[in-house]
């Protein structure tokens, strides 16, 4: 007789499909950047990062994807409450339409967004009236970064707020609480772990862009220059030493910030268990 | 506001009028400037000069040898992660062992990468400096700056995206009926294909649209792995960067009008899927 944990076929066949390609795929070559880095000296690697235009391109590449998921954190919480508690008409196609910069290759992102926000386009051309540059600036890549994070926040708050328990509110409001309070009080503490796992999502996703930022940016060095485009060019120079250098970091940066959003993640999903 | 501050019951609903709309029209606002004008944008550019630019654009000899490579290595990525995303989630759904955790972990992994990164470590794997490279060439494999570069770097950022669908939908599902059916001597593929199966129809479906979406859009990884060879490893995306690199805005709008026709036949076909796995 079989136990019953061992009923039905197919544990060996599939485990081992699984394990072979997840190996040559993923852990082969992920394991040749860290056999790589390994042959480099520690002086070499601090040598590369702290080359100061390396180091300006970290700076670039950090404040503009906090400050576009920051964005993305109001828009996407705004967003995510018109489309769960008002009927409005296009509603569908709005909710739809959320998804395209999932849908939509970067590089064509990237180059629709330029030709928009240069002085000749349409939205450019309006602020060029006012002294503001959009794109070839910081303001661009952060507008770029900006339509890449947008669905990580409003997916990630949208559900949360479908089953939040009306209850809670009424009787806020039969407390006589105003709207604005109730919000601010009782609805907005509820939804904070979800707005944190769609800003570290977006956050993640923006520190690693690259088709989307490349044709906005100008690309110039201490400017606009992002990491993953001085990881680009170091190898165009066949400096792969460098190139893996600089790539570790970003690699470090992003597995710390997944990390984090798994954690609050966890606490989330405990929370809505027990609760329920 | 001013005129809004009279009885409670009254000043409450009023409020919640002009912050209603107020919200929508934001909501509006931002969604048609981000996201629908750069559609709009594409197109617009792309007839800038007429429909008979345009269609030389879109016939041109490498447009169209970039669009066979992209459908290539496309078909290659949702082939290989449909092979890997239905045996991962049978193992990972069906069977209790150690190290299930981790494993599922690793599957996940290659989104958190950035695409650059992608491409690089292919680049280390198979290229000039690899321990590997030697053999490669004994045995006249290319793989950097070569099709099956592309194939494995598009491969790797597409990698979970078949099996994250259908890991849930088998959790949910349990392993009752597999193990009833199994005591009651089905074979393993009768099994999979007569009780799993109809399950997981919708949210396979579904995973295969997100995996082709984003293959055929797929850039900085196939960027640093290509090589940039004109007609030989040059994708959609790829192409319209030369274009676009080279001042030849209108074919480069042109090629990247097909690909926004692809993103809106996919998030057509996205919804479709999702309010039919609903509605079941």
């Amino acid at each position: 007789m079989k136990r019953k944990s061992v009923v039905i076929p197919g544990f060996g066949l599939t485990t081992g499909v699984t394990l072979a390609i997840l190996s040559v795929v993923v852990l082969i070559p992920l394991a040749s950047l860290v056999v790589f880095s390994a042959q480099m000296s520690a002086s070499e690697i601090i040598d590369v990062i702290t080359r100061p235009r390396v180091l300006s391109s970290f700076k670039v590449s950090f404040l503009t994807a906090f400050v576009a998921s920051l964005i993305n954190a109001v828009m996407g919480v705004i967003l995510a409450w018109v489309l769960v508690r008002y009927t409005f008409p296009l509603k569908r196609i709005v909710d739809g339409t959320i998804e395209l910069p999932f849908a939509l290759p970067t590089a064509v992102a990237g180059i629709a967004l330029t030709a928009l926000t240069a002085d000749t386009g349409l939205i450019g051309g309006f602020f060029a009236n006012f002294g503001i540059k959009i794109a070839f600036t910081r303001i661009g890549i952060t507008v770029a970064l900006v339509f890449i994070g947008i669905p990580f926040v409003v997916r990630a708050v949208q559900p949360v707020l479908e089953k939040l328990d009306p209850a809670y509110e009424e009787a806020a409001g039969v407390l006589g609480a105003s709207r604005t309070r109730i919000f601010w009080k009782v609805i907005l503490p509820e939804l904070i772990p979800a707005i944190f796992t769609g800003f570290g999502l977006a956050f993640g996703r923006c520190l690693g862009e690259y088709g989307s930022v490349v044709f906005i940016a100008g690309n110039m060095p201490f400017e606009t220059e992002i990491a993953p485009l001085i990881i680009m060019s170091e190898l165009q120079e066949y400096d792969y030493s460098s190139a893996t250098t600089i790539a570790l970091v970003m690699l470090v940066a992003s597995f710390v910030t997944l990390f984090l959003v798994n954690v609050v993640q966890n606490r989330n999903a405990k929370i809505l268990k027990g609760g329920s | 506001m001013s005129a809004v501050t009279q009885s409670g019951l009254h000043r409450d609903t009023k409020g919640s009028k002009l912050v209603r709309y107020s919200l929508i029209g934001i909501s509006l606002l931002f969604v048609f400037l981000m996201l629908i004008l750069p559609l709009i944008t594409v197109i617009t550019e792309a007839f800038k000069q007429g429909f008979a630019v345009y269609s030389k654009a879109v016939t041109d000899d490498y447009t169209i040898k970039a669009i066979l490579l992209t459908l290539e290595a496309s078909f290659f990525a949702v082939a290989i992660n449909t092979v890997f995303g239905l045996c991962a989630a049978w193992s990972l759904t069906k069977f209790k062992f150690k190290g299930k955790k981790i494993l599922a972990t690793l599957i996940d992994l290659p989104v958190t990468v950035s695409p650059i990164i992608a491409g690089l470590i292919f680049l280390l794997t198979f290229g000039r400096q690899s321990p590997i490279f030697p053999l490669l060439q004994d045995w006249d494999i290319k793989i950097v700056f070569a099709v099956p570069g592309i194939v494995l770097a598009t491969i790797f950022v597409t990698f979970p995206f078949i099996s994250r669908e259908l890991i849930p939908v088998l959790e949910s599902q349990g392993t009752d009926e597999e193990e009833a059916a199994a005591l009651m001597g089905a074979k393993g593929f009768t099994i999979f294909r007569r009780i799993t199966f109809p399950h997981i129809k919708w949210a396979f479906l579904y995973g295969v649209v997100l995996c082709a979406a984003r293959a055929m859009g797929e850039f900085g990884a196939v960027s640093v792995i290509s090589g940039h060879l004109r007609g030989k490893t040059n994708t959609l995306p790829l192409h319209v960067e030369i274009l676009f690199n080279e001042f030849q805005y209108v074919p480069a709008f042109a090629v990247a009008s097909i690909l926004v026709m692809l993103a809106i036949l996919i998030l057509v076909a996205r919804s479709v899927i999702e309010h039919k796995g609903r509605k079941k």
